[in-house]
């Protein structure tokens, strides 16, 4: 296993030495031109990017394969070439070999995936608890170990301020202490959300009727941002979710600042269009 | 002998007027014929969406689309019309009536006059689903705007408006009209082979629509049964997909992928058969293991029915039932690759010749290559906590479908087109027409992997500004390969302008299959005296 995460952290330096330049991912929001995944944040999204390295070079490798039988294939037996055409039509052995060869490909990318999947499934102690519930077409966020509330709604073009991106900003965002685990229930008022935080490897649909729980833990502390990753009608595309994660210190700060303001909007829905 | 009632009744049959030959007919190549009008009219439509819904994405910001939910309606209309109106007909509808029973050395279909109502119900289900373009939908819009997928709760209290009600009757008529269809396909096919021609004798092309056929009776149902239920959510008090009063929405999503996933096989597993049809013929060589061919089509389809969650992995399913959905998922990959590696040995050692049907199959055998391997990458739940409802999806599926089943589409009209019109196409428009697909698809779609990878959501009328670039590129491809489409179109034309006549095999020594041997066209009823089979 050890073998295998170097071997794995190798390959990564390479594609990333071979992805340089405006295809480095920003922190928490994609950048211009990006190739590959946002930078990580968290332990599980690492480990998604690595999993992820790994497969696309197994199935760049096998898409090669393909292509250079192809281009052999065209090269070596068009017509002019080959007047003659054979009439082979079975050979056993190739056949088992191309049956068998795939099976142990496909068992190499199961170990690791299956390793996926269970540690992102493998919740730690909850150091913070917050519910996410998605309405059309906004977020609200309640801390219930704290007593906040607020709602969380896009910030439209002509109010954003210099350097706050554009269908990413919201006027109250989720905010976290960084290393710190974050339990994140998932609830929904009317039709299916997604919240989602790509840089976090979090991804998770909002159902009514449900309560569904995610987690994480934010190795860094920065602005990371996601969009709802379900069609929930007209606005669907302009619901994001943003999360500042802060020093443990920080975030005290701004628990007890917000629980002495406590401040609603009036569920205002977010659009650009009026 | 003597002219009698029977005579004349044959004759009037031979040379039905036109009301009777094309609203009555009771014959699978005209029906094929409409079958064919009907999916290129689909394309068109399917097309011009597609190229309004780039034409907004090519940069950020609302530039077209006044109303965002539009484009929802179009994301919605796209998907469905390429699927139910431009894929499944020219497949089924068209090539698979215009040519199974002649490969089978059949007069005809089992059912002639239940084909025709086959072709009607979807004509009628294409006409309900544009006017539910033009009923209330959403509150404050027109259409449906769920996408092909129409999860509850917005496709029941979400949208309100009628045009929701007038989708799910056209989804009702086309799926009725398919599974009336596989009934005749699965029927002509077990009894009405010519004498001699086994199951293991029959083309890999009958295959393929046999195994389609078989998918489509079995998951249809259960898309009707569903529709039925959001219909009667929407309009008769029932609660299948409200939680509020016992129902659960992931119900809908169960029992739309039960469906949905085999539906994908369908729409590909033709496309399968008509790619080793033309491998066959213009490598001069047969294909090679026949017997693994066609279990591997029977494999995929047996699978494809056990694999419906991994559409669902973000929906909240337990951690172990993705697990299994996962390894599930992954099985598919052994028999498909059994597939590209049997296309690829096919011509090994063969005598290849690079007309145009052969550049789409060659296309086809690349591109669905790499559709495939990142369905592998989909298939691992974890890394698809990344990617579901991304751009990346979006990439797969599209290469598998219009870089796969497409080019098998354009594959089949060239091959077989001489056949079924009598005339020969354009070589120099054929292959214009490829090259301008291949690159424009190809721009279009393989950008899209990276708008995934850096986390743009699908069905998105408007972006954060970093997802600029690779958008801008991608409508760049889509407007070239639309452009190919109308030189298909153009080519359409020309080759009925210019009469070029075809011979009865305008493909040489590689065309083995019984349609080869009629002349082009052929006549009205062939094979009226069955062949015998050796």
């Amino acid at each position: 296993m050890a073998i295998f995460h170097r071997a794995l952290t190798v390959f990564a330096a390479l594609v990333g030495l071979t992805a340089s330049g405006p295809a480095f991912a920003g922190k928490g929001l994609a950048s211009p031109w990006q190739i590959g995944f946002q930078e990580a944040a968290t332990p599980v999204m690492e480990q998604i990017t690595n999993f992820h390295t790994y497969v696309t070079i197994i199935i760049t490798i096998v898409a090669l394969f393909v292509l250079g039988l192809m281009i052999y294939v065209m090269v070596r037996f068009n017509e002019r070439r080959n007047p003659d055409p054979s009439r082979t039509s079975h050979n056993t052995a190739i056949e088992v070999a191309w049956t068998v060869i795939p099976i142990f490909i496909l068992v190499a990318i199961a170990i690791p995936s299956f390793r996926l999947l269970f540690a992102q499934y493998d919740f730690p102690k909850a150091d913070v608890t917050i519910t996410a519930t998605g309405s059309q077409w906004y977020w609200s966020y309640e801390y219930p170990d704290e007593g906040i509330q607020f709602d969380s709604i896009m910030v439209p073009e002509g109010s954003l301020k210099p350097g706050q991106p554009r269908l990413l900003t919201v006027d109250r965002e989720v905010v976290v202490p960084v290393g710190a685990n974050v339990v994140v229930g998932l609830k929904s008022n009317d039709v299916i959300h997604d919240w989602a935080v790509p840089a976090f490897g979090v991804k998770l649909d909002a159902v009514p009727g449900r309560l569904q729980q995610t987690w994480f833990r934010a190795l860094k502390e920065g602005w990371y941002y996601g969009q709802c990753s379900e069609l929930c009608g007209r606005n669907h595309a302009f619901m994001p979710i943003a999360v500042h994660v802060v020093s443990q210190d920080d975030y005290d700060a701004w628990v007890s600042k917000t629980k002495s303001a406590a401040i609603e909007t009036d569920g205002k829905v977010a659009s650009t269009q009026d | 002998m003597a002219h009698s009632a029977q005579a004349e009744a044959d004759h009037h049959d031979e040379h039905p007027t036109f009301f009777r030959r094309w609203f009555f007919s009771t014959n699978h190549k005209d029906i094929g014929t409409m079958y064919l009008v009907l999916a290129i009219i689909g394309g068109i439509v399917g097309g011009l969406l597609s190229m309004g819904m780039r034409a907004e994405l090519m940069e950020p910001g609302m530039q077209i689309f006044g109303n965002p939910e539009m484009f929802n309606v179009f994301v919605t209309a796209h998907g469905l019309i390429m699927v139910f109106f431009m894929v499944m007909p020219a497949t089924m509808g068209g090539f698979g009536n215009w040519m199974m029973p002649m490969m089978i050395g059949a007069p005809d279909m089992a059912f002639p006059r239940m084909n025709n109502i086959s072709f009607w119900l979807l004509a009628m289900a294409f006409v309900l689903l544009v006017l539910s373009l033009f009923m209330p939908g959403a509150p404050g819009s027109t259409g449906v705007g769920g996408g092909w997928t129409i999860y509850a709760p917005l496709s029941t209290s979400g949208t309100p408006g009628i045009a929701m009600d007038f989708a799910i009757l056209s989804i009702h008529l086309a799926g009725a009209s398919s599974i009336l269809g596989a009934i005749n396909f699965i029927t002509t096919i077990f009894n009405m082979r010519a004498p001699g021609m086994t199951l293991h004798k029959m083309p890999l092309f009958v295959w393929s629509v046999l195994v389609t056929a078989f998918l489509l009776l079995l998951s249809l149902p259960v898309l009707a049964g569903a529709i039925t239920m959001l219909l009667t959510d929407r309009n008769f008090g029932t609660a299948f997909f409200d939680s509020a009063h016992g129902g659960d929405p992931l119900l809908w999503q169960h029992l739309f992928w039960f469906f949905g996933h085999p539906e994908v096989y369908i729409l590909i597993l033709p496309g399968f058969g008509i790619v080793s049809q033309i491998v066959a013929t213009f490598s001069r060589k047969p294909v090679f293991g026949y017997l693994g061919m066609a279990y591997a089509m029977v494999a995929i389809g047996v699978i494809g029915f056990v694999v419906w969650a991994h559409h669902m992995y973000a929906a909240g399913l337990d951690v172990n039932t993705q697990a299994y959905f996962v390894f599930a998922t992954m099985v598919i990959a052994v028999p498909t690759g059994v597939k590209i590696f049997s296309w690829i040995a096919t011509m090994w050692g063969g005598s290849l010749s690079f007309k145009t049907p052969m550049l789409w199959a060659l296309g086809f055998i690349f591109l669905f290559t790499i559709g495939g391997v990142t369905g592998v990458v989909l298939s691992n739940a974890g890394v698809d906590r990344s990617f579901h409802d991304t751009y990346y999806v979006v990439a797969h599926f599209h290469y598998v479908l219009s870089l796969g089943a497409v080019f098998s589409l354009f594959a089949g009209w060239y091959y077989w087109s001489p056949k079924m019109t009598g005339y020969m196409y354009s070589e120099t428009v054929g292959k214009l027409h490829f090259w301008l697909m291949f690159i424009g698809a190809n721009l279009a779609f393989f950008p899209q992997h990276f708008l995934g990878a850096a986390g743009m959501p699908r069905r998105y009328a408007d972006y954060p500004d970093a997802y600029a670039g690779w958008n801008f590129v991608s409508s760049i491809g889509a407007y070239i390969a639309f452009a190919g489409f109308v030189v298909f179109l153009v080519g359409i034309a020309m080759q009925f302008m210019r009469k070029e006549k075809a011979a009865a095999n305008p493909w040489g020594p590689g065309a083995t299959t019984l349609e080869w041997t009629l002349p082009s066209p052929p006549p009205f009823h062939t094979f009226n005296t069955l062949p015998r089979i050796k």
